[in-house]
């Protein structure tokens, strides 16, 4: 019987390297002269979560297509479940798709369209209602079955869209970017029933997105590209603390970017100050760019109320600008040693009380020497 | 994290999908069809074609002669036939051009030969490739044989085949044939000129009024396409003609001629430069009219600097579509042309009056000219107002204006009874007894089968042609449409198919019909079976035709989710599934309309057929057409009108079962 329990529940991380579910060996995907993709590897394990993010036309797309047979490779060989599937044709894969303009037939009735893939698997009526219904259910639609798809919102024709996907239990569940057709509140909302629909399900998924809000709830691993290039992959925690290149380090969070020259021993110069930073393989002398989230910087308070020797990585700065977004504040700083850059940094609204910030006031912050890091300045800037 | 080493892809071959079921099948179906393309098309006009540059001719220098005296004892004196000719003169050299199945007796290069004389006669050729007939034996190398005079008398030189241009030359050397290309651009200019404008105005009205009716002056806009291009000829002839009511009105000037021609083309093309300008006027940008309203600019200035340019693009396209429309249409001419020729007319006289195939060829290609400059030039031109079409932005709302209002509902109404008048006097004359003279009523030119043409049972095999061209037809264009839409990568196939279906656009209907006969009636090709059947009637319309019905299917299929068949796929369904449940339902009203569309003009037709029926296979438009000829007009007439019902019973049958489909997929086409 074709049901989500029958599907082993699997944990992305459990399983080690060697046995991942999906590999990707140098791909690259070429549209005449322009390469859109290039020298493309990752492992995704069983079970796993996994989020394609970049911003638009980066090549996302492309190799989601690539992986389901769609839009086939140029080079490079993609293997699932230990099989090399690299030229198979799309129908024999094993795989789900939801498209972001949902491809729902109009003329088939919801329940139509759920079962479309179903009934030639050698079901029995009675088997492919049964089935239908749980799907029903399972995406919280219960009596929709009989409507077309132009009679539900966006939000449920998703979800229709996701049911169909699902109904053969395939292996690999390939979402391209499915909610952003939605509005702001459907999608947040549709973010954790997606998820949680996986997590029930246990399928291995890749969901390609530009949000990199999404990814960041919703992923297990975040694979970030640009350009046709893997930036980096990992943990959104990882992806958000650890940014492996500049460009990850700008796309995903705040982040404030300074020209610096990079010093001996892990130290680094912006305008006239040298700082500690969390180092890197940057040789000394060169022209580098610092990077600090906007909320690492810490506060120390006003210099005349509480005069004290400047701590390492301390540097005093003066408010010009303060905003309230709510659950905390958005400073802007000028620090005459850093030279003209503006520094933004975020406070809470606890410390902003207990130093009693405020506009045009001075104050010593502190730049963690861990959370400083040090990137190469890319050529033209 | 991967590192990129270099930004150039590996050297080696690109991966290709190993083909599935599916690939293979659309594979299949979409050679089917360019096979089906290339015999009903390309063949034809490349036997065509071939057939306007090979010219032939007899060659006397292929064959010696020896004579013997009166006792048959030969003195050994080799005559070459060539030299015996250039002596005696006895053949003329303008007899020495023939056609392809041309014979060239011998004997008068003896100017005393006697089928009874008891000479003989040895006759061998030049070289081992001469060949010529001695009775109906085919002889081909250099033995001599000897033959008695009465073999001799039979025995006959064929022509030899050469490759070049003289058809061209004996083409343009004819004044009569050359002046027919002065004549036809000039009618097709002007009919171009008078019938854009007529239709923009008509069509302005249309949309830029608040006048009433506006749908019952549409519909008689539309009335023209469903009757043969021949028949305004009768109604101009019954108006204008000899005895005509109105004969005065042309002031001694006769009818049959340019003015004839130039009114029913205006009649005929009118519908087509409507439809093709009232989309340009739809499209040209409501918001930058209220712009131009708002700036203050007077109505002139705003016509010409904004609704002129906004539908430009359409009223190139409906010129050059009128253009050709006129310029390659027969029925017209023919009935009312007169003396005046035209191109398309000459095919029609060449073949049919004196067997001249290959000067039908050689008009054919002359023809073919400008019919390709306008196809070209419609077709860069759509692609144009597509784009325009996709960034189109507030739909105009008309405001109504008394005085604008009137002037164009006056209008409008003129043009109406220009069109309702001319069917009106052909459904008129075909119900008086003897016009203009006995007007009382009667139903005597029904009876077809007293006339030439084929009587009812043309018009019943017309009914059937086009019954079979929409079946068959939408069935090939429609499954044709969409394998080229959906079949993954393969370029070349895909390419091909896409070329050979816009081609029958360019390709004028006597054009094809004329390479039809090249092609089909050659009794080597192993087709030769479908000459003079309901079959050839049927593949030369749906071939004719199918440019437009091929665009009306890809445009309904463009208009659906491009990845339904990747859902499929992913769902292990093959493509017939999703083609039967989903592609077919959804683009339903598109396929009646491709239906409809080979139905009326299978009805209509006369140009594609008139070399092709046979009389089991006598159609309506052409008994007009030969009844016409022969001088039965009002029968003509009335079985013109017999179309113009059909195909208007037609249309109200399809609008209702279209109305019905619409209705009962309301639900899911909501939106
Ligand atoms: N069929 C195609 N032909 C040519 N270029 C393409 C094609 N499909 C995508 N591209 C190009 O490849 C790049 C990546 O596209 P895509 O994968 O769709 O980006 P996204 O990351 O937004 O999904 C883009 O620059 C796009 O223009
Ligand atoms: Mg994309």
């Amino acid at each position: 019987m074709l049901t989500e329990s029958t599907r082993e529940i699997g944990n992305g991380k459990a399983h080690a390297q060697g046995d991942a579910y999906l590999r990707i060996d140098s791909l690259w995907k070429a549209f005449g002269e322009f390469i859109a993709l290039k020298d493309i590897s990752m492992r995704i394990s069983e079970g796993e979560f996994v989020c394609f993010l970049g911003p638009s036309g980066c090549g996302k797309t492309t190799l989601l297509r690539a992986i389901a047979g769609l839009d086939i490779q140029t080079r490079g060989t993609v293997e699932q479940a230990g099989k090399d599937i690299s030229n198979l044709p799309p129908a024999e894969r094993d795989f789900g798709i939801v498209f972001q303009s949902y491809a729902l037939f109009p003329n088939l009735t919801i329940e139509k369209n759920i079962s479309f893939g179903l009934e030639n698997a050698g079901l029995s009526k009675s088997a492919i209602n049964a089935r239908v219904t749980e799907l029903l259910d399972l995406v919280g639609l219960p009596d929709q079955g009989k409507k077309y798809p132009a009679q539900l919102s966006g939000g449920q024709q998703q979800r229709i869209a996701l049911a169909r996907a699902i109904a053969m239990s395939p292996g690999l569940l390939l979402l391209d970017e499915p909610l952003s057709a939605l509005d702001a509140k459907v999608r947040v909302h549709l973010r954790h029933e997606v998820k949680d629909l996986q997590r029930k399900l246990g399928v291995t998924t890749i969901m390609v997105t530009h949000d990199q809000e999404e990814a960041l709830s919703m992923a297990d691993r975040i694979v970030v590209m640009n350009h046709g290039v893997i930036e980096q992959i990992g943990s959104p925690t990882d992806i958000y603390r650890e940014p492996a290149t500049l460009f990850v380090a700008d796309f995903i969070g705040e982040m404030n970017k300074l020209p610096a020259v990079s010093g001996e021993a892990k130290t680094v110069t912006i305008g006239r100050k040298a700082f500690k930073s969390a180092g890197g393989e940057i040789p000394p002398g060169k022209e580098v760019i610092a990077a600090v989230r906007p909320e690492d910087i810490i506060p120390h308070g006003d210099v005349v109320t509480e005069p004290m020797e400047e701590p390492d990585n301390s540097i005093t700065c003066r408010i010009t600008e303060m905003e309230f977004l709510g659950s905390f504040w958005r400073c802007r700083l000028k620090c005459e040693a850093l030279g003209e850059h503006e520094l933004i940094a975020d406070f809470s609204i606890n410390a902003v009380r207990r130093l009693e910030l405020a506009a045009e006031k001075e104050l010593v912050i502190e730049i963690p020497s861990n959370r400083l890091k040090v990137f190469a300045r890319p050529a033209g800037e | 994290m991967s590192v990129t080493t270099s930004d150039n892809l590996p050297k080696g071959r690109p991966l290709t999908l190993k083909l599935g079921r599916d690939d293979l099948m659309m594979r299949g179906f979409i050679l089917v069809i360019a096979l089906y393309l290339i015999i009903t098309l390309a063949f034809p006009l490349y036997a065509m074609l071939s057939k306007a540059f090979s010219t032939f001719q007899f060659d006397l220098s292929q064959v010696e002669l020896q004579v013997s005296d009166q006792d048959g004892n030969f003195d050994g004196t080799i005559l070459s036939a060539e030299a015996l000719n250039a002596q005696l003169g006895a053949i003329p050299e303008d007899e020495m051009a023939t056609s392809n199945d041309g014979r060239l007796s011998l004997t008068p290069l003896f100017p005393d030969f006697s089928f009874r004389s008891p000479v003989l006669y040895k006759i061998r050729g030049t070289t081992a490739d001469t060949v010529y007939l001695i009775g109906s034996d085919r002889i081909t190398g250099t033995d001599w044989h000897e033959l008695d005079s009465n073999t001799f008398r039979r025995v006959v030189l064929r022509p030899v085949q050469s490759v070049g241009l003289s058809n061209f030359t004996t083409y343009f050397s004819t004044p009569s044939l050359f002046r027919s290309i002065e004549n036809s651009l000039f009618i097709s200019t002007v009919s171009t000129i008078v019938t854009v404008s007529l239709a923009f105005a008509f069509a302005y009205a249309l949309s830029r009024s608040c006048m009433r009716f506006k749908g019952l002056f549409r519909l008689v806009a539309m009335a023209p396409i469903l009757v043969p291009s021949l028949l305004p000829g009768i109604a101009l002839v019954y108006l204008f003609g000899n005895q005509g009511m109105l004969k005065e009105v042309m002031m001694g000037e006769s009818i049959y001629g340019p003015y004839g021609i130039m009114l029913g083309s205006i009649f005929f093309t009118f519908p087509h430069a409507f439809i093709i300008i009232t989309t340009a006027l739809a499209i040209s940008d409501a918001r930058l009219y209220e712009a131009a309203i708002s700036l203050r600019a007077s109505a002139w200035k705003t016509f010409w600097t904004v609704t002129i340019p906004g539908a430009r693009y359409g009223l190139i396209s409906a010129a050059f579509v009128v253009f050709n429309l006129v310029i390659t249409d027969f029925g017209l001419p023919k009935v009312i042309g007169g003396q005046y020729n035209m191109l398309a007319v000459d095919i029609y006289k060449q073949v049919i009056g004196q067997q001249n195939f290959e000067m039908g060829a050689v008009v054919s290609v002359v023809l073919l000219m400008p019919a390709f400059v306008a196809f070209a030039v419609d077709r860069q031109v759509q692609k144009k107002q597509v784009a325009l079409l996709s960034a189109r932005s507030v739909v105009f709302e008309p405001k109504p204006d008394r005085k604008f209002d009137r002037i164009c509902f006056i209008y409008c109404t003129l043009i109406a009874i220009f069109i309702l008048g001319i069917l009106g006097v052909c459904q008129f004359a075909a119900l008086v007894k003897f016009w203009p003279y006995d007007l009382s009523l009667s139903l005597k030119n029904y009876n077809f089968d007293v006339m030439d043409g084929g009587g009812w049972e043309a018009y019943g095999n017309s009914i059937k042609l086009g019954l079979l061209t929409a079946f068959f037809g939408t069935i090939v264009v429609f499954i044709g449409a969409y394998m080229v839409d959906k079949t993954r990568s393969f370029r070349v196939g895909r390419g091909l198919f896409q070329f050979l279906a816009m081609l029958p656009m360019a390709i004028p209907g006597m054009v094809l019909g004329l390479a039809y006969i090249f092609f089909f009636n050659d009794p080597d090709n192993p087709l030769n079976a479908i000459y003079g059947t309901m079959a050839i009637l049927v593949i030369v319309t749906i071939t004719h035709f199918y440019t437009v019905s091929h665009l009306t299917a890809v445009t309904a299929l463009k208009q659906m989710d491009g990845e339904f068949e990747s859902v499929a796929a992913s769902l292990k369904q093959p493509f017939y599934k999703l083609f039967a449940r989903v592609t077919v339902p959804v683009c339903m009203p598109a396929i009646l309309d491709i239906a409809i569309y080979l139905f009326v003009n299978a009805m209509t037709t006369v140009s594609a057929v008139v070399f092709l029926y046979s009389t089991d296979t006598a159609l309506a438009s052409i008994a007009v057409l030969n009844m016409d000829d022969a001088g039965d007009i009002a029968p003509a007439a009335a079985m013109g009108m017999m179309i113009f019902y059909t195909n208007a019973a037609a249309r109200i049958l399809h609008l209702a079962v279209s109305k019905g489909i619409l209705k009962r997929t309301q639900a899911w086409r909501s939106r």
